[in-house]
């Protein structure tokens, strides 16, 4: 079992846990096409290696990023998002 | 060398000294009129297709580990066709009409097991959706029917049905010609065939770029060093992603990891491939007596062929909710593999990026049992330059077009 670190609560049961989607991709501006729509609401970069992503801490309900290692699971920062 | 009751008898008479290895041990060469990179059943699948359909020969499937060595040698070997839209049911219907033929298609044994497959619902609410599926599939024209809970319950005499049970069966859904088939036996077959045809299976053989000059395909970049070609086919499952990435094509593809467990054999005692809707577990027991079982995904994106306790926790806790009597029962093995999950759950088939590329990808937790299908899918479009019409829904496009084909909302099943 892992541990996964909350910004506000601190370590917690990695089942406790919920993946939302991938960090740093901004919304389009303006009136995107319908082909920046789109890779906007769909692609991701599922990196092998370093990563970082969105996360909700489902018992306090706040997201935040998480930097993760994909390969090995590693757990390297966490951050809040507000 | 044809296998045969006549070269069995032969070999047995000379020592067994006369078998040659299946499939060619082959060498890259500078240049192919077709490169696959994935020597998984769809890469190997598809390899055999150009060269038996269309008369490609001079193809090479590229493995940078051994072939079957991804998903395809990591599944649990479920093949179905009990999908919800016509689209998914055309494209899981010709793999499994193929699978039928496919032993003596290629000479190899795959050891294709229709012993039929019950989805067991436990609530109202699931027999609705079960009742739903069923009528979809009929319509579809595939055999499936809605079971009643004694005859599904007489299909798995063990399952829990005492006042305790958390999930007593209800009924279910049932297809008749599902089942499971020999993972190694699909890789290998293809392998051999397409050997035997000309084709080159290159293992060891890792893919680090892809060429483009002109808005076209002109080669890959190889731990062996550079191939050209001007046609290439992705099929690197979870890796897909990343290559597809070198020349500027970004997926809709998350990577998990999806667990199996393989239990000590023991006596027969369930012939069917059973799918609890209450745990989400599943199983089935191979010809060696041992119990095969799946569930769901581990829900941390990775692309490390291991599996989470969670996921472990709840398939095995799933298992005995269902068969209290596997209480005693030893696990032999457990393993991982790296998925390519979609949003919509249906894969991705056709064209992306530079022209000659072509990506059959994003199968998920449920692409063995589509092989012959992508194969022959991918090599229609490596051949002829476009889609079929059973491969074009599954275009890449539908992303932007917003014409998901959400199997994950049709029929609510995972694998
Ligand atoms: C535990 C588990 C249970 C499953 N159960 C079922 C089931 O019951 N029924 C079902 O239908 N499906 C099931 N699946 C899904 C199924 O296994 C896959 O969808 C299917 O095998 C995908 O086949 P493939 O040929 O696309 O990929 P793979 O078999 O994974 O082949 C891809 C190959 O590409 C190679 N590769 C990757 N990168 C490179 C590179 N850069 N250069 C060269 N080669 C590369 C890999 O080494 C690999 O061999 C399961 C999967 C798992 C993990
Ligand atoms: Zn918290």
């Amino acid at each position: 079992m892992q541990t996964f670190p909350c910004p506000f609560c601190g370590p917690r049961d990695e089942t406790e846990f919920h993946f939302a989607v991938e960090a740093d991709h901004p919304r389009p501006e303006n009136t995107p096409s319908d082909v920046e729509w789109a890779a906007y609401l769909y692609t991701v970069d599922a990196p092998q290696g370093p990563a970082r992503e969105i996360w909700l801490h489902i018992p306090c309900g706040e997201y935040f990023v998480m930097s993760r290692n994909t390969r090995t699971r590693d757990v390297t920062g966490s951050e809040a998002l507000r | 060398m044809k296998y045969s009751a006549v070269t069995l008898a032969r070999e047995a008479v000379r020592g067994q000294r006369g078998w040659r290895p299946a499939w060619v041990k082959a060498k890259p060469k500078d240049a192919y009129d077709a490169i696959i990179v994935g020597g998984g059943g769809h890469g190997l699948a598809t390899a055999y297709c150009l060269a038996k359909t269309h008369g490609l020969t001079r193809v090479a499937v590229l493995e940078k580990g051994w072939i079957g060595g991804g998903n395809t040698g990591r599944n649990t070997t479920v093949i179905r066709s009990n999908y919800f839209y016509p689209e998914s049911v055309a494209l899981y219907d010709l793999a499994l009409r193929l699978y039928e033929g496919l032993s003596k298609e290629l000479n190899y044994n795959i050891m294709l097991s229709q012993r039929g497959m019950l989805i067991a619902a436990h609530t109202p609410a699931q027999m609705e959706i079960c009742n739903r599926i069923a009528n979809a599939m009929q319509l579809n024209g595939v055999d499936g029917r809605l079971m009643e809970a004694e005859e599904a319950a007489a299909k798995v005499p063990l399952a829990n049905q005492g006042a305790q049970a958390r999930y007593k069966l209800m009924g279910g859904i049932w297809q008749g010609r599902a089942g499971v088939a020999r993972h190694d036996a699909v890789a290998w077959g293809y392998a051999r065939a397409a050997s035997a045809l000309g084709v080159d299976i290159i293992e060891g053989c890792e893919v680090s770029d892809i060429r483009v000059e002109a808005g076209r395909v002109t080669g890959v970049e190889t731990d062996l060093g550079p191939i050209r070609t001007n046609r290439l086919g992705l099929a690197a499952a979870g890796a897909t992603p990343g290559l597809a990435a070198k020349v500027g094509v970004r997926l809709p593809i998350h990577t998990y990891a999806l667990q199996a467990f393989v239990s000590e054999p023991i006596k027969p005692i369930l012939n069917t491939v059973l799918l609890y809707l209450g745990t989400g577990t599943y199983l089935s027991q191979s010809d060696k007596g041992e119990l095969v079982i799946g569930g769901g995904l581990d829900r941390v994106p990775t692309h490390g062929q291991k599996g989470n306790l969670p996921a472990q926790e709840e398939v095995l806790s799933g298992l005995l909710e269902m068969f209290p009597s596997f209480g005693q029962l030893k696990l032999l093995r457990q393993w991982g593999g790296v998925v390519d999950v979609v949003p919509d759950s249906s894969p991705i088939l056709g064209p992306a990026g530079p022209d000659g590329l072509y990506l059959n990808c994003g199968w998920g937790t449920g692409g063995f049992k589509a092989i012959p299908a992508g194969g022959t899918l991918l090599a229609h479009m490596l051949a002829t330059g476009a889609h079929h019409p059973i491969s074009k829904p599954f275009d890449l496009d539908r992303f932007r077009t917003g014409r998901l084909i959400d199997e994950a909302a049709g029929s609510g099943i995972a694998h």
